[in-house]
């Protein structure tokens, strides 16, 4: 499937027309929303009559620089729905039939049914394709049991993209089935997990004895791995895109902070501390042109495994601007003016810089674990990118049942 | 939108590989640079008869090809790759980007079409011995002797300096920083061979005592445009880093998957797989760094902008080529460590060339001033 071409300023134009037909600075986010996706300016890259107009993905920015020029709400995916939009929408185009693409895709960019991704276990976290939870066969519904962890945003989310195993006599990659969750249905348990943050953005899901019909079945019975992995990509795409625009995200945050607190800093450990910066903006930038590149260079369809250059470069890079944030509040660092009260954390919660960098300091432990940890991801490089040898696996032939297993 | 290579990009740096394929190997590489001369003169001829390498940035009216930076940094990528010991970045980088910033028009009709049709070897002497790439470091004096001027002074680090044909010597005059030629074989004029750490590379030492000089600038002082004209040659050596680089993977790759140790290829350990991971994201970064500074200085007019992108370029991709070596080396184990395994000529043109124009942190403090830090 090739791009279609449009040229920069036609979509533009098309932009504009949108923002005469419903302006975000007066209709709510799920009215302005749904016309941005009606007019098919909410992921351009996907067909026409599912929010896009088949254009090259890298289009998109066309869009959002001229909606962040014309009025001054600009609503970020990442703070509507991360997951629906980052992966659930990819999936559900990939991998869905018509009737959840005609369904499901519309609220999703609105933000009316806000996704989570339920893969993560006690005893599969890395490996997550050695996962324990069951679903068995009954009439037309499967009924699922099992405890998955980690999950992000299910407290406040409608659907849910659940991995689980429908055969255990096969190898694990092979005994896998992907379902569409209704986080509503009788037996999902949901319950906060308290974080380093304080806060609470993921939760463990139990899940006693949920039916789903089989029509919720993404792809065929053990086609679970081969549905997660468009997920996972996408998801690596979505973590190590940088900033949109040069000097924005956290080293914009860095380098603001560094405006007010440089005065805190004299001789060699100011000189050192400025090259530092200097160096952290020098990567945050070509985090952004890298991946301007591969978006450049992607094919249509969903994003191949050199998506993990970015997804590592970008954990381990905002770990260290967040650090330096720190190193540039001084002795302030030893302040966290927040606590550690549980709460959930507001989409929406506006902080100042110095708050901000402090959360992000602890918040952002995260970035080499979620979506994939910074190992996994140069195991991923060095094997599918570079082509090297895999290491010597254990597991690989033997049916899952059979493979030992902690936690 | 920031960048994206066309095909007739792709084609050049095709044609260009090929050929340096075949008149470059390692082979290659090791007799010419074991030479004084350091170069061959029937590839030199070559290059421009067959590929019209030397004229890549000469304008069309002085018998080049009219290219900008962008396809120069193609070039200079598959040299970097194949470690071309040529004149290359002296005469048909550095010479002409200071005749094109500062030259009189009699200068550029005078030297350009030479360069471009591979006749000519030029280069300029840039830094003062004791100073750097720092314009507001050049001593070197110029003084009036009627029409003509005379030079006094000690330049170092001249690239190709015991070979060069035509020598531009930047100097300080009354009205300021200019550009002059002197002839080679001058009285009061002495050029040494330079022992260089990268015997790929060749440097000489130029002893100016009241030499005899024309001055080829346009008049007035020439500061800001020599200043830009060494960064737009940055942004080609940062290019050529980036050839070193790649080929430096592709070496440790290919060596991770056949060494044996164990009984398994090396490159399944992770210590080894996680290195060359990470050498593959500096090298993708580093593609980065250089060619968003060649489209700036292809397409900006925003001087501050393409200055800013140079300093990027040129410190990232320094510093990138240098780990990537390093890291070859110790992948290779013992190998890496021999006179005959090439990861030493990558590793030596990995310093050199971070060094040369401006180390890494020189161009960090540059982009520091812009960014306002
Ligand atoms: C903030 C946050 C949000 C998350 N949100 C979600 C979510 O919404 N949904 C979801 O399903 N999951 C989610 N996760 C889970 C996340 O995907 C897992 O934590 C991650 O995959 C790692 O698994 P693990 O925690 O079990 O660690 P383990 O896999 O046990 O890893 C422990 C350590 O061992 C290393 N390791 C493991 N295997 C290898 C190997 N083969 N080679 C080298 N080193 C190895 C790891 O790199 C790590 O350093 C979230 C995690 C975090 C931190």
């Amino acid at each position: 499937m090739a791009h279609i071409e449009m040229s920069e300023q036609e979509l533009r134009e098309r932009t504009r027309a949108l923002l005469e037909a419903s302006n975000p600075d007066r209709v709510d986010q799920y009215t302005f929303r749904g016309v941005q996706y009606d007019h098919g300016l909410a992921w351009v890259h996907f067909p026409e009559g599912y929010g896009g107009l088949g254009l090259n993905p890298k289009m998109q920015a066309v869009v959002n620089d001229e909606l962040r020029k014309n009025a001054k709400t600009f609503y970020e995916d990442l703070n509507i729905n991360p997951i629906g939009i980052g992966m659930g929408a990819p999936v559900v185009l990939t991998h869905g039939t018509d009737e959840m693409k005609k369904t499901l895709l519309r609220r999703i960019f609105t933000g009316e049914d806000i996704w989570c991704q339920l893969f993560s276990e006690p005893g599969a976290g890395s490996d997550v394709a050695g996962l324990s939870s069951r679903a068995v066969r009954d009439g037309d519904d499967w009924v699922v049991n099992g405890q998955k962890v980690w999950t992000t945003l299910a407290h406040i989310s409608r659907w849910g993209m659940l991995v689980t195993r429908t055969n255990p006599d096969v190898p694990k990659h092979l005994g896998m089935s992907y379902f569409l969750l209704d986080m509503k249905a009788p037996g999902v348990e949901v319950l906060p997990l308290y974080q380093i943050t304080g806060e609470a953005e993921f939760n463990e899901v139990f899940l006693n004895d949920v039916r789903i019909p089989h029509e919720r079945m993404l792809g065929d019975e053990g086609d679970g791995w081969k549905v997660a992995i468009t997920t996972l990509m996408n998801e690596r795409t979505a973590l190590g895109g940088g900033s949109g625009r040069r000097g924005g995200g956290p080293v914009g945050v860095l380098q603001a902070l560094w405006k007010q607190n440089a005065e805190r800093h004299s001789g060699a450990s100011r000189a050192v501390l400025r090259d530092k910066i200097t160096q952290l903006a020098i990567k945050s930038e070509l985090l952004r042109l890298t991946s301007h590149r591969a978006r450049a260079a992607s094919k249509a369809g969903n994003p191949g495994p050199e998506g993990s250059v970015g997804k590592l470069a970008q954990a381990e890079l905002y770990k260290k601007v967040w650090e330096c944030s720190l190193d540039v509040l001084g002795a302030d660092a030893l302040v966290y003016e927040p606590g550690y009260e549980l709460r959930r954390p507001e989409a929406e919660e506006r902080r100042d810089h110095l708050l901000y960098a402090k959360y992000q300091f602890l918040r952002s432990r995260a970035n080499s674990i979620e979506g994939g940890t910074s190992e996994i991801m140069r195991n991923i490089l060095g094997e599918r990118v570079l082509g090297l040898p895999g290491e010597p696996r254990v597991d690989k032939d033997v049916a899952w049942k059979d493979v030992p297993r902690g936690g | 939108m920031e960048f994206a290579f066309t095909e007739e990009h792709e084609e050049l740096r095709q044609t260009v590989r090929r050929f340096l394929e075949g008149k470059s190997d390692e082979q290659a590489v090791r007799a010419l640079m074991a030479t004084e001369r350091g170069y061959s003169e029937e590839v030199w001829r070559q290059m421009a008869e067959q590929m019209a390498l030397q004229a890549m940035i000469v304008p069309e009216q002085y018998g080049g090809a009219g290219f900008g930076p962008v396809e120069l940094s193609i070039v200079l990528e598959e040299m970097g790759r194949t470690l071309l010991c040529a004149p290359y970045l002296s005469t048909a980088v550095l010479a002409v980007n200071a005749l094109l910033a500062v030259g009189s028009e009699s200068a550029q009709a005078d030297i350009l079409p030479g360069i471009a049709a591979g006749e000519t070897v030029a280069t300029v002497a840039f830094v003062d011995a004791g100073g750097g790439w720092e314009i507001d470091d050049v001593q070197t004096r110029a003084t009036a002797d009627g029409a003509a001027w005379r030079l006094t002074g000690r330049k170092a680090y001249v690239l190709d300096g015991h070979v060069a044909d035509v020598l531009l010597v930047v100097a300080r005059a009354a009205d300021g920083v200019g550009l002059f030629r002197v002839e080679p074989n001058a009285s009061g004029l002495r050029r040494d061979l330079t022992p260089t750490l990268d015997l790929t590379r060749k440097l000489a030492s130029i002893e100016l005592d009241g030499v005899a000089a024309t001055r080829v600038d346009a008049g007035g002082d020439g500061a800001a445009a020599l200043r830009k004209a060494v960064a737009l040659t940055a942004v080609a050596l940062a290019a050529e880093q980036v050839g070193g680089a790649q080929k430096c993977l592709e070496l440790s790759t290919e060596y991770a998957k056949t060494r044996l140790q164990f009984g398994r290829p090396i490159g399944s350990f992770q210590a080894i797989k996680h290195r060359c991971a990470d050498m593959l994201v500096a090298v993708e970064f580093a593609k980065s760094a250089a060619y968003h500074a060649a489209f700036r200085a292809a397409e900006s007019d925003d001087e501050a902008e393409i200055l800013a992108a140079a300093h990027l370029a040129k410190s990232f991709c320094s510093d990138a080529y240098f780990d990537v070596t390093n890291e070859t080396i110790q992948v290779h184990g013992g190998m890496g460590f021999t006179w005959e395994h090439p990861a030493h000529l990558y590793f030596k043109r990995a310093k050199s060339s971070a060094v040369l124009f401006g180390d890494p942190l020189e161009h960090r403090e540059k982009l520091a001033e812009h960014l306002g830090l």
